[in-house]
């Protein structure tokens, strides 16, 4: 048995400690929301914040993060409420697919609580390991830039 | 009723289109969301042809036995294909139901309405008021997507589900020769057919590992079967081809110049990998799949397993993003075998990203050979050849399933090479192959190739990609040897006014005639989508210095009456961006034996920081709507390629424009 917390509440898992965060999140959580895009921490899609760093949590084992916080794309959006990066992505209609913008949310809300004066390039330096195929990327560095004026 | 819409002759009953569920008008289509906005469309024009404002409308994802089918999900066709169905469908709503205010008591009227009634038969009211079209409506399907609320089809999580994995050979060709008869792994049990193997087991985690542990357990028989990646052009040309008369008007009098085009195999790589889900229960086998054509892969479905295709039903459900046929009806296969182990469990399976980079359909390599004739600025004659696998092998096609997994059972379903869409459909191979310009006899020819061990089929505006860029990279080497600026030697031969239009507002927005930095060049493509869609033209600004940084892309496009026009410009810039990738960067890499570029850091895709800036800007017109999706891959291409060449004076043709091939071009120019 492992204990973290996740998204504000402590859960106890029964999986091994070297199955990935990814799945133990997906398959025994039910929350779906990190998606699986390669497995390999590549692209970006399952993104999750530990304790303040963004890591993929396909290549994370959940002993790696017993004890530890763990916030996923579900526990971004409070009370019903999206957060600025996924209102503004709404606001802006920045996404096809979607399929890689919970991992973009992830990365690009704990860019804009770092560094709330954050830049273009600098929002593009920060999605460097997120992978877009449909050709959004211009448009989710604008809503990332319109929620860094929101917030 | 002549002028009814073949998508209502062939789905003639009400039912099969609308029900009422929720105090909510449910409309059934048989286009699927690929990532593209489609469903959002549907619903403005569903919305306004029933009357009724669009929250009230809500979209049911296709269905083989619960919509209608309107074939595939495909060729930038759908708002064309399903918008004047629904539209049908909404008139003759109205015409028995109608008023449709208020909606509380329209929607009850049309909830008593019987859903045998015969589409073709009624006499449907007068055009509706256009309320939601023409507005750029937010994404239905965004907030579940950008909020991680399940969504895609490895969500789903029915009651008693088990997860499934495949074993993929190592290599095309290869055969599994040993696997030990009592092979174990903790939590799984194997499934095995011929060289088809797998495992299904109640915990993702479990099956993940056994995957691991069966591919270090198994033996196959490899051979080198691939070409030469380095030598693609030669190889496409070596016979035997079938052969593709697009238009003959006798070759060109004199040739006054002569060059040759290439691309190399190019991969969809959708960010998810692909999926299936499928259950045997009570005598009919349910799929759940992200395929482009559900009705299509139940017929695949039946046919390799020897099924009646009423005891098949597949539903869709999304995936990431979709560019073409992928591997999504082959994942929905792989699911219906392991779930044949388990009668009564749904299994959903999973390919891992090294597969769906591997062993999903390739786009093909491709290579063309382009001349003209030339007499004082004006072009006098044009011959055209282009070599390329097929572009489609979607299931069904040559009257074979086309899945993948059927060519690795012990009774083999025959896999063979791909062919292409018929020519009025656009043709594969030869899509845009014919110039819109005014360039005197045209002979066009296409070659497909007829064996390879290379499996390929459509990827986003198929052939179109490499012919655009070829044709368009060739007029202005024409332009440069006639000493007439590219954008004026291009209206001179175009007569057609919208292409011309579509031209001259993509130079004067990008601002065509204003000064560059060094080392910084300006590019025009233009194209009409298949002859017969979107007048697409793009102008690039390109920085050349360790490689080749695309800054800027000015997209004007002509698509008639656009239905959600922020949607519209989505999927231009989206292609667009989508483009650049293929061009600047991309390109499958193989050895002898097998496909090496397997993963993100093999086969590497533009990252945000490459991203080009793209403005969009869509001709205002009333003319009859016609799709958006495809349009800027080909002029995308050649818009680089031409801007490469104005700042280099470098001209290069064969992609990717990366160094390599650059510099390859300096030493040929030398």
């Amino acid at each position: 048995m492992t204990e973290l917390t996740v998204n504000g509440a402590p859960v106890t898992v029964a999986s091994d400690g070297d199955t990935p965060l990814l799945t133990v999140l997906r398959d025994e959580l039910g929350l779906v929301g990190s998606r699986f895009g390669c497995g390999q921490g590549l692209c970006g899609a399952c993104f999750v914040n530990v304790d303040g760093t963004v890591m993929p949590a396909c290549q994370t084992p959940l002993g790696q993060v017993a004890g530890q916080g763990v916030t996923t794309v579900e526990g971004l959006s409070r009370d019903g409420t999206p957060h600025p990066v996924q209102q503004a992505i709404l606001d802006r209609q920045a996404a096809q697919c979607g399929f890689c913008i919970s991992g973009i949310v992830v990365r690009a809300a704990a860019l804009l609580a770092e560094e709330p004066d954050a830049d273009a390039d600098r929002v593009a330096e920060a999605l460097d390991r997120n992978l877009c195929r449909c050709g959004a990327q211009r448009r989710i560095i604008g809503a990332v830039l319109a929620a860094r004026d929101l917030t | 009723m002549s002028d009814l819409p073949a998508h209502v002759i062939d789905n003639p009953h009400l039912g099969t289109w609308l029900s009422v569920a929720d105090g909510l008008l449910e409309v059934h289509v048989g286009k699927v969301e690929l990532g593209q906005g489609i469903l959002t469309a549907l619903a403005q024009i569903a919305a306004d042809a029933l009357g009724v404002p669009l929250p009230a409308i809500r979209m049911v994802a296709a269905h083989t036995t619960d919509g209608p089918d309107e074939g595939l999900t495909a060729g930038s066709l759908s708002v064309l294909q399903a918008g004047p169905a629904l539209r049908h469908v909404g008139a003759v709503v109205r015409a028995l139901a109608g008023p449709s205010e208020p909606v509380t008591s329209y929607v009850e009227r049309v909830a008593a309405l019987d859903p045998h009634t015969d589409l073709t038969s009624v006499a449907p009211a007068g055009a509706a008021e256009t309320r939601s079209v023409g507005r750029s409506e937010a994404r239905l399907d965004l907030p579940d997507k950008v909020l991680g609320r399940p969504r895609y089809l490895a969500d789903l999580r029915p009651e008693g589900l088990l997860h499934g994995r495949v074993l993929r050979p190592p290599s095309p060709g290869a055969r599994l020769v040993e696997l030990d008869q009592g092979w174990k792994a903790t939590g799984v049990e194997l499934v095995r057919d011929g060289s088809f193997v797998g495992v299904v087991g109640e915990r993702e985690a479990d099956v993940d590992r056994a995957l691991e542990q069966l591919r270090r357990d198994t033996t196959w028989a490899e051979e080198d079967s691939l070409p030469d990646e380095d030598d693609l052009p030669a190889w496409l040309r070596e016979g035997p081809h079938e052969v593709i008369e697009v238009v003959d008007e006798g070759a060109p009098d004199e040739v006054a110049l002569t060059a040759s085009y290439s691309r190399p195999f190019l991969l969809h790589a959708s960010i998810a990998p692909s999926v299936g889900m499928a259950v045997w229960r009570d005598g009919v086998l349910h799929v759940w799949s992200h395929s482009q054509g559900i009705h299509a892969l139940r017929d695949a479905i039946a046919q390799a397993l020897e099924l009646a295709r009423e005891d098949v039903a597949v539903e869709h459900v999304e995936n990431a993003g979709c560019y073409g046929h992928n591997a999504a009806d082959d994942a929905a296969f792989d699911a219906v075998l392991l779930a044949r182990a388990v009668p009564g469990r749904p299994v959903q399976s999973r390919w891992t990203r090294p597969d769906e980079l591997t062993w999903g359909p390739l786009s093909s390599a491709m290579t063309a050979t382009v001349s003209a004739g030339l007499v004082d600025g004006r072009i006098t004659g044009w011959a055209y050849d282009v070599w390329s696998q097929g572009h489609t092998a979607r299931p069904g096609f040559r009257g074979t399933p086309g899945l993948l997994a059927g060519a690795h059972l012990a009774v083999p379903v025959p896999m063979p090479a791909a062919t292409d869409p018929p020519l009025p459909g656009g043709g594969g191979t030869t899509r845009n192959a014919v110039p819109l310009y005014d360039v005197g006899p045209r002979r066009v020819t296409g070659h497909r190739k007829a064996r390879t061990p290379l499996r390929s089929s459509a990827m986003r505006a198929l052939g179109a990609h490499l012919n655009v860029f070829a044709i368009e990279s060739f007029m202005d080497e024409l332009a440069e040897t006639a000493g007439v600026d590219p954008v004026r030697f291009r209206l001179d031969h175009l007569t057609d006014p919208r292409a011309a239009h579509v031209v001259e507002t993509a130079a004067h927005l990008a601002g065509w005639d204003d000064p560059l930095p060094e080392d910084v060049g300006r590019g025009l493509g233009f194209a009409r989508y298949k002859d017969n869609g979107a007048w697409c033209a793009v102008v690039a600004e390109v920085a050349v210095g360790s490689n080749v940084r695309v800054r800027r892309l000015t997209v004007v496009a002509d698509l008639g009456t656009v239905v959600n026009p922020d949607g519209a410009r989505n999927q231009l810039e989206g292609g667009a961006t989508q483009a650049t990738s293929w061009t600047v960067k991309e390109r499958v890499r193989f050895d002898r034996r097998r496909v090496t570029s397997d993963d993100w850091e093999r086969y590497p895709i533009l990252s945000f920081a490459e991203a080009p800036l793209v403005d969009v800007h869509l001709v205002e017109s009333d003319a009859p709507s016609i799709g958006a999706g495809e349009a800027a891959q080909g002029p995308t291409a050649a818009a680089i390629a031409n801007a490469v060449h104005g700042a280099l004076r470098v001209r290069v043709r064969d992609l990717p424009l990366t160094a390599e091939s650059i510099v390859r071009a300096i030493e040929a120019q030398e």
